[in-house]
């Protein structure tokens, strides 16, 4: 079943059209990457989807409900949850307290849930009094992820989560990425780092100067000629 | 010197309060009150039209508590008066600021509207009390000998535990309540918060409440120490930006550091300075700051 789609969309920052009428769709419990040379509105369009950017043209659709125009504040509530590629922690904070933020709109007991999320990260529990500009990259990574996870979101963006990261700690986050998704968290990945993320993907989308390009199976499109030549460096 | 140092940390506490309010403001509204001084000025003619108009004509007692120069209306009149002057700063955020914000004017355009606010509710004042100086209480009050050759007034002893309680309730509301976590949120990374579901908007609400109640006990404590007059607001505005940046705009413990350097430094320039210079100390200490340390002694926010 269909859980996001994106019918089209056109929209973009000011008056500076980025996405010229893309359409995706990502199924339920799936992972689908979206990959593209820089500028390709990678960036643009998770920021469309999560409502941060104005749809000029064309429709999303959450779950069969019309989610076009919606806030960030009413599409946290419809189950989606986004970490963006930059400033995705509160610096200042402490692991536990943003893990608390995360939460913010839950009015139930969460803490079970900061338990199940120290169980998904290890490595940040004994952190949790620690304020976050003292970890190193790959924990505050974990705390973004973290803090995007405490609403049991259904969906998760992801905007270039391998961004700036050492090349195992790379690894580390993608297999994090993969058992949130085996909890049942459907996952849509923006990344630069366009072998990673197929080979972790069920599906792919490939983005050009803000229109599609391919799209296809993680796989295939590893497998696939012109994207060697685009991004992978074959 | 003791004795001065003593009067410093009064000054400084009252300070602090005024500067932890203007550091929040900035911290959630990205908005630098230029008419923060005046908010206490409000805070201190409140209570001196409660305190010498309003109670004596309810026939309340005026009676004063122990050694201190004033009695129990003073202190029942701080809560309602804060209450109105954080709901004064709202309305002002509101009817101007907000609107300003729509129109999306720079910082600088903001920071003068601000500026402009603080001349019309000075002229207010004016136009409400008269230019005259006033005191809660007349008469002359005792000094107190306390150990280390410190001397201060029962009042200066009030001033100094009011103070250090609201920052302390302020500290613990930051520190372990979920609006006080999300108020510091919001002034960490405000995208951030606003992707969280935090509702901002009303988070600044908050801010400005807060900021406004501060001020105006930071007011009705000044008008205890000295005398309650229309430019003792204003007067200050100068230590409590000091106080601010020396402290990194937009840490609210940084203030509260900075307020009680401020404050003693200026005091304890009267040792050797005519206390005309006061305010020139604490101009001195900025400019030191923002040459050598310009992000403040706690670096970020």
């Amino acid at each position: 079943m269909s859980l996001l789609e994106f019918d089209n969309v056109v929209s973009g920052y000011g008056e500076m059209e980025i996405l010229h009428g893309v359409s995706i769709r990502v199924d339920e419990g799936e992972i689908v990457s979206i990959i593209g040379p820089n500028g390709a509105g990678k960036s643009t369009l998770v920021k469309t989807v999560f409502g941060l950017l104005n749809t000029w043209e064309g429709n999303i659709t959450f779950t069969d409900e019309d989610i076009t125009g919606f806030s960030p504040e009413q599409i946290v509530r419809k189950g989606v949850s986004y970490v963006p590629q930059v400033d995705n922690t509160f610096s200042s904070l402490t692991v536990q307290e943003n893990l608390e933020m995360g939460a913010y709109i839950r009015d139930d007991d969460f803490r079970p849930r900061i338990e199940e999320i120290y169980e998904l990260f290890p490595d940040i529990e004994d952190r949790r009094r620690t304020r976050v500009d003292k970890l190193s990259g790959g924990m505050r990574q974990m705390v973004a992820l973290g803090r995007a996870l405490m609403l049991d979101p259904q969906m998760l963006l992801l905007d270039e989560p391998s961004a700036g990261l050492a090349p195992l700690v790379v690894d580390m986050i993608f297999d994090r990425i993969n058992a949130i998704n085996q909890q049942g968290v459907t996952l849509l990945i923006i990344e630069q780092n366009a072998r990673k993320a197929l080979e972790n993907s069920d599906r792919g989308y490939v983005l050009v100067d803000g229109k599609n390009r391919l799209d296809g199976l993680g796989p295939e499109l590893l497998a696939d000629k012109q994207i060697g030549e685009l991004f992978l460096g074959k | 010197m003791v004795e001065l140092t003593g009067y410093g940390i009064v000054l400084g506490s009252i300070i602090a309060l005024g500067a932890i309010g203007l550091t929040l403001i900035y911290g959630i509204a990205r908005f630098g009150n230029f008419a923060h001084g005046e908010l206490m000025t409000l805070g201190a003619y409140f209570a001196l039209f409660l305190t010498v108009w309003i109670f004596p004509a309810l026939g309340l007692s005026e009676t004063r508590l122990g050694s201190l120069s004033f009695g129990w209306p003073m202190l029942l009149s701080f809560i309602p008066i804060m209450l109105i002057v954080g709901g004064v700063a709202v309305l002002i955020d509101k009817l101007v600021y907000r609107r300003l914000r729509n129109l999306k004017v720079g910082a600088v355009m903001l920071a003068i509207s601000a500026l402009a606010m603080a001349f019309v509710l000075r002229s207010l004042i004016y136009i409400g009390w008269g230019p005259d100086f006033h005191f809660y209480s007349p008469g002359l009050r005792p000094m107190l000998e306390l150990p280390l050759g410190l001397k201060l007034r029962p009042d200066q002893i009030f001033i100094i535990v009011v103070s250090w309680g609201m920052v302390g309730g302020l500290y613990v509301f930051l520190q372990r309540t979920k609006m006080g976590k999300a108020l510091r949120a919001m002034a960490d990374n405000r995208d951030l918060a606003r992707i969280s579901g935090i509702p901002t908007e009303r988070m600044t609400t908050y801010a400005w409440i807060i900021g406004g109640g501060m001020a105006a006990a930071a007011g009705i404590l000044l008008g205890i120490d000295s005398q309650v007059r229309p430019e003792m607001g204003w007067q200050l505005l100068l230590p409590l930006f000091a106080a601010v940046i020396l402290g990194s705009i937009g840490n609210p413990y940084g203030a509260l550091i900075g307020a009680m350097v401020i404050g003693i430094a200026q005091q304890v320039s009267t040792y050797w300075l005519p206390a005309a210079y006061k305010p020139a100390v604490a101009f001195i200490i900025m400019i030191f700051i923002l040459l050598v340390r310009p992000k403040g002694i706690f670096g970020g926010s």
